[in-house]
């Protein structure tokens, strides 16, 4: 009996065999006579199966991007049903032989997804149990297991191998109907408490690590198909570009290379890659451009401020604010933000591979949501979602609705055209400055403070572009460049965010303003999630006003935000921060140049605040966050360590966002088109030191920690900057440039 | 098209391509050597990096014909699983990667840094390491391999 490794999962499912002739599973489940019941959230066969060996495989319908999950959720499944944790293998992402919960999204890999893992392993015990016990002539409540065998207090046992290896439950399961993040089963068993973990809480290695550094397994850029073509995707020089003709000729000269073109969608294909990629550099397209799509850059704010609103909600509203700030005696604090368009920019270009045949398709794709892509693919390609099939394989992290989506729908469309199994990958400036951005914006913070120094009043407005004006994933051709450039255009959803705390301001009203797209189709200033959408942008204003709000009562930022936070985990991972961080209170007139700033932010039930130490150098510009504490409570914690290295990538990433990124435009086009042009943090700016206070909570659920901590970075950088210089920086990113600007003014 | 013959990872080999096509490509479509991986094809990220004659180059701009007659070595060449090179184990014991994308441009880079090198300061470390990019953000898990990877070659 072989055990299913991610290679040979990928060797039998994946990368060579692309019909859907060959078996999805490997071993004796694929064999057994009488059939493998259908994919469907309803039967227990769809989430666990136990091998002959005794081997367990966990199927999952959400995505590892290299922060962990995958061993979690053995850890999850291990505890579940007894078994030894390196003993279950979990197999995610492939269409074929998962259900969709939604890939990697919105930080639910543990909480929505590793709930319902957890529900299925519990199911298959209890089963089991129910057949040992028949097996072995003793009540159930008599029988324990270890490491997959179940013991009666007589010394008889019987292994799950023997009960149900390489057979299938057949085991209808309820499902609540929704697909996505918030699919789930209810089921009889009882899962586990808390006090009766035995692998969950450790730190379990990782699985993806080694293949990674030796080497060893495939990216989803390694996959090859036969015969297939590689291509290179033609995107507008401007926005909203229309094609009006193509020159065939301008790349006669190399081999086997061709045009595919329909509508505005252009695109080389060629047997070499290097010919693909010398195609696209020399097709001659006549292009029919848009004049001043964008507004110029330097005054994009001023463009979001004045902007009409298309829709508002205020998702928060308590009290009487128009009396508050009206009354007798107060003082009001104002401020507003800014944030800039960011990119995904992800490390390498978004890759796919696709085989479209006349009525079924496979797709290889690095999105993080490939139950998406399959519906995505169906749509495009005119075919029922069963006869497509999309495989996840491991590729450049995406943080949200990147570059990769779009790549998976124009390998499918490519391949349909041409006939033939297609490898398509973008060039840089594909995955800069055509990913889907992060929103810009702008926030306007209000407040009343009494005579007593108490806020009585407090007001946020979020004003920005849509989060959504493509969808979260790429089910739908209309959300992708591909769909839009063949004449589906894009349907958006107007959506934004507030502050998300427990001040206990009196009187206070949240709000969120969003407004039109600048340009509705084919456009690389079109907005989509980012790693914890509209997150680090409204609280790099919510946090920064609260220090000010601090300041301007004379009063400790650590001291004001207890005294006003309600719920006492947000107070406690304050409170651990300052702690572990040696916060002190001091005087704030003190200016070396070297400063902490703390922020704070909940995110879906889990509470976070960061401590980070900067130092300034007036010369340069440069921020140096050399430091950083983060206490982080997300309930139940399942892997420390891999808990710490993923708070550790949202530092990091949050520090880069914070000081480093702006996509740069012109009246015409997106100017970040690289890594000098979209400059993130390097090595010389990285911390010397991120220390992770763990508030483990056993008794509470686990909420996520793929993006909490991301928004409450810049704000610690920008609160941490106030203190060091006594000057304010609203616009992010902090970036040298601007910080010499406003040391010099100061 | 000419040909170009190299060692790669102890393997003589030989490549019909034009001779401005870069390193990279014969290395990954011709080779099916993928380790060295594109990140930007414009010599910013580091991802592509392979040693030539033992010295870190960016492979995604190196024409192949300049590789004529030397000796190319990739990641698999640096070490394995069960003979890794030290920085390959320190990774791993560290747990540095998340996508691991990226891994390859740093892991080459300070490969190639440390034998020149092996005591380097964190700030040298720092300076040697500028211009690679990791999108995850893993730097600190990256010092801290190196670190280790140096106590163990001391
Ligand atoms: S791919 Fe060669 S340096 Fe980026
Ligand atoms: S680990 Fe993802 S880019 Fe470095």
């Amino acid at each position: 009996m072989t055990t299913l490794t991610r290679r040979e999962f990928l060797k039998t499912s994946g990368a060579l065999v692309v019909s859907f002739a060959a078996p999805p599973l490997t071993g004796a489940l694929a064999q057994v006579a009488g059939g493998k019941p259908a994919l469907v959230p309803t039967e227990l066969d769809s989430w666990i199966a136990v091998l002959p060996d005794g081997r367990v495989q966990a199927f999952f319908g959400k995505m590892d991007m290299g922060q962990g999950l995958e061993v979690v959720i053995a850890q999850i499944v291990a505890d579940e049903l007894d078994v030894a944790c390196d003993k279950v293998d979990v197999l995610m992402g492939d269409t074929g032989t998962s259900c969709n919960q939604g890939g990697a999204s919105g930080s639910t890999g543990v909480s929505n997804g590793g709930r319902l893992l957890r529900s299925a392993a519990a199911e298959a015990r209890r089963l089991l149990l129910e057949s040992g016990s028949k097996r072995l002539g003793v009540p159930a409540e008599q029988l324990r297991v270890e490491e997959g065998i179940i013991l009666s207090q007589d010394g008889r046992k019987v292994a799950y191998s023997e009960l149900v290896g390489g057979k299938y439950f057949h085991h209808p399961v309820e499902w609540n109907k929704q697909v996505g993040n918030a699919m789930d089963i209810k089921v009889r068993a009882k899962p586990k408490t808390p006090q009766e973990y035995r692998v969950v809480g450790k730190s379990f290695a990782r699985r993806d690590v080694a293949w990674k550094v030796y080497g060893t397994d495939r990216f989803v850029t390694d996959v090859r198909v036969k015969g297939m073509l590689h291509a290179r995707v033609i995107r507008p020089p401007r926005a909203a570009c229309k094609v009006r003709g193509v020159d065939e000729a301008s790349i006669r000269s190399i081999r086997g290379a061709r045009v595919v073109r329909e509508k505005d969608f252009v695109a080389v294909v060629a047997p070499r890659e290097w010919d693909a990629v010398r195609a696209a550099q020399m097709l001659k397209v006549d292009w029919h451009a848009l004049d001043g799509a964008f507004p110029a850059m330097d005054s994009l704010h001023e463009h979001i401020r004045s902007a009409k609103v298309v829709k508002r909600e205020e998702p928060v509203k308590k009290g009487d604010l128009a009396a508050a700030f009206s009354a007798p005696g107060v003082r009001i604090v104002e401020a507003q933000y800014e944030w800039p368009f960011q990119s995904h920019a992800s490390m390498g270009p978004g890759c796919a591979v696709a085989d479209a045949k006349a009525d079924r398709c496979t797709v290889w794709t690095g999105s993080q949501k490939p139950h998406f892509v399959r519906d995505g693919v169906a749509k495009l390609l005119g075919m029922a979602p069963e006869k497509v099939r999309a495989i996840w394989v491991a590729g450049p992290g995406s943080y949200g609705r990147n570059d990769a989506g779009d790549a998976a729908l124009d390998a499918a469309f490519l391949s349909k055209a041409a006939g033939k199994p297609v490898r398509v990958q973008g060039m840089r400036a594909d995955g800069t400055a055509w990913d889907p951005k992060g929103p810009a914006c702008v926030h306007r913070a209000r407040a009343a403070i009494d005579a007593s120094g108490k806020v009585i009043g407090y007001e946020f407005v979020a004003k920005g572009f849509s989060r959504q004006h493509i969808a979260t994933n790429e089910s739908d051709p209309a959300d992708s460049l591909v769909g839009q450039a063949t004449g589906i255009p894009a349907k958006g959803t107007q959506i934004f965010g507030v502050p998300a705390e427990s001040y206990g301001f009196e009187n206070k009203l949240l709000a969120w303003e969003t407004i039109a797209p600048l340009v509705e189709n084919c456009s690389p200033l079109r907005t989509a999630h980012m790693r914890d959408p509209v997150g680090p942008e409204i609280h790099f204003g919510a946090e920064q006003f609260i220090d000010e709000l601090a300041a301007a009562v004379g009063e400790d930022p650590v001291a004001f935000r207890l005294r006003y936070l309600t719920d006492p985990r947000h107070q406690a991972v304050v409170k651990a921060a300052a702690e572990k961080a040696g916060w002190q209170a001091r005087n704030s007139s003190e200016r070396t140049m070297k400063g902490r700033g703390i922020a704070f932010a909940e995110r879906n039930g889990t509470a976070v605040a960061a401590v980070a130490e900067v130092e300034v150098e007036r010369s340069t510009g440069r921020i140096w966050a050399r430091r950083v504490v983060v206490a982080h409570d997300c309930g139940l914690v399942i892997n420390p360590q891999g808990l710490r290295y993923t708070i550790e990538g949202n530092v990091v990433q949050g520090i880069s966002r914070a000081v480093y990124e702006q996509v740069r435009f012109d009246r015409d086009a997106v100017s970040s088109v690289d890594w000098a042009s979209y400059p993130i943090l390097e090595m010389q700016d990285a911390p010397a030191a991120i220390e992770v206070v763990l508030i483990n909570r056993p008794e509470v659920a686990p909420s996520g920690a793929g993006e909490p901590t991301m928004r409450v970075i810049p704000a610690a950088v920008a609160n941490a900057f106030f203190d060091a210089t006594g000057v304010r920086l609203r616009k992010a990113p902090l970036n040298a440039e601007r910080v010499k600007a406003a040391l010099s003014r100061a | 098209m000419p040909s170009f013959r190299f060692t790669v990872d102890g393997r003589r080999v030989s490549v019909n391509a034009e001779p401005e096509m870069p390193l990279l490509y014969a290395l990954r479509n011709d080779l099916g050597l993928d380790n060295p991986h594109f990140g930007c094809g414009l010599a910013q990220c580091g991802a592509c990096t392979v040693h030539l004659d033992g010295e870190p180059v960016r492979s995604c701009v190196l024409p192949v014909s300049a590789a004529s007659g030397r000796t190319v070595t990739t990641l698999k060449g640096l070490g394995t699983p069960d003979k890794p090179h030290p920085l390959q184990a320190a990774y791993v014991e560290e747990q540095v990667p998340q996508c691991g994308y990226c891994i390859n441009g740093w892991v080459m880079t300070a490969a190639a840094y440390l034998k020149k090198n092996p005591k380097a300061s964190d700030a040298q470390l720092r300076d040697a390491l500028a211009g690679l990019k990791c999108r995850c953000g893993t730097h600190v898990a990256i010092l801290r391999a190196i670190k280790r990877a140096q106590a163990r070659l001391a």
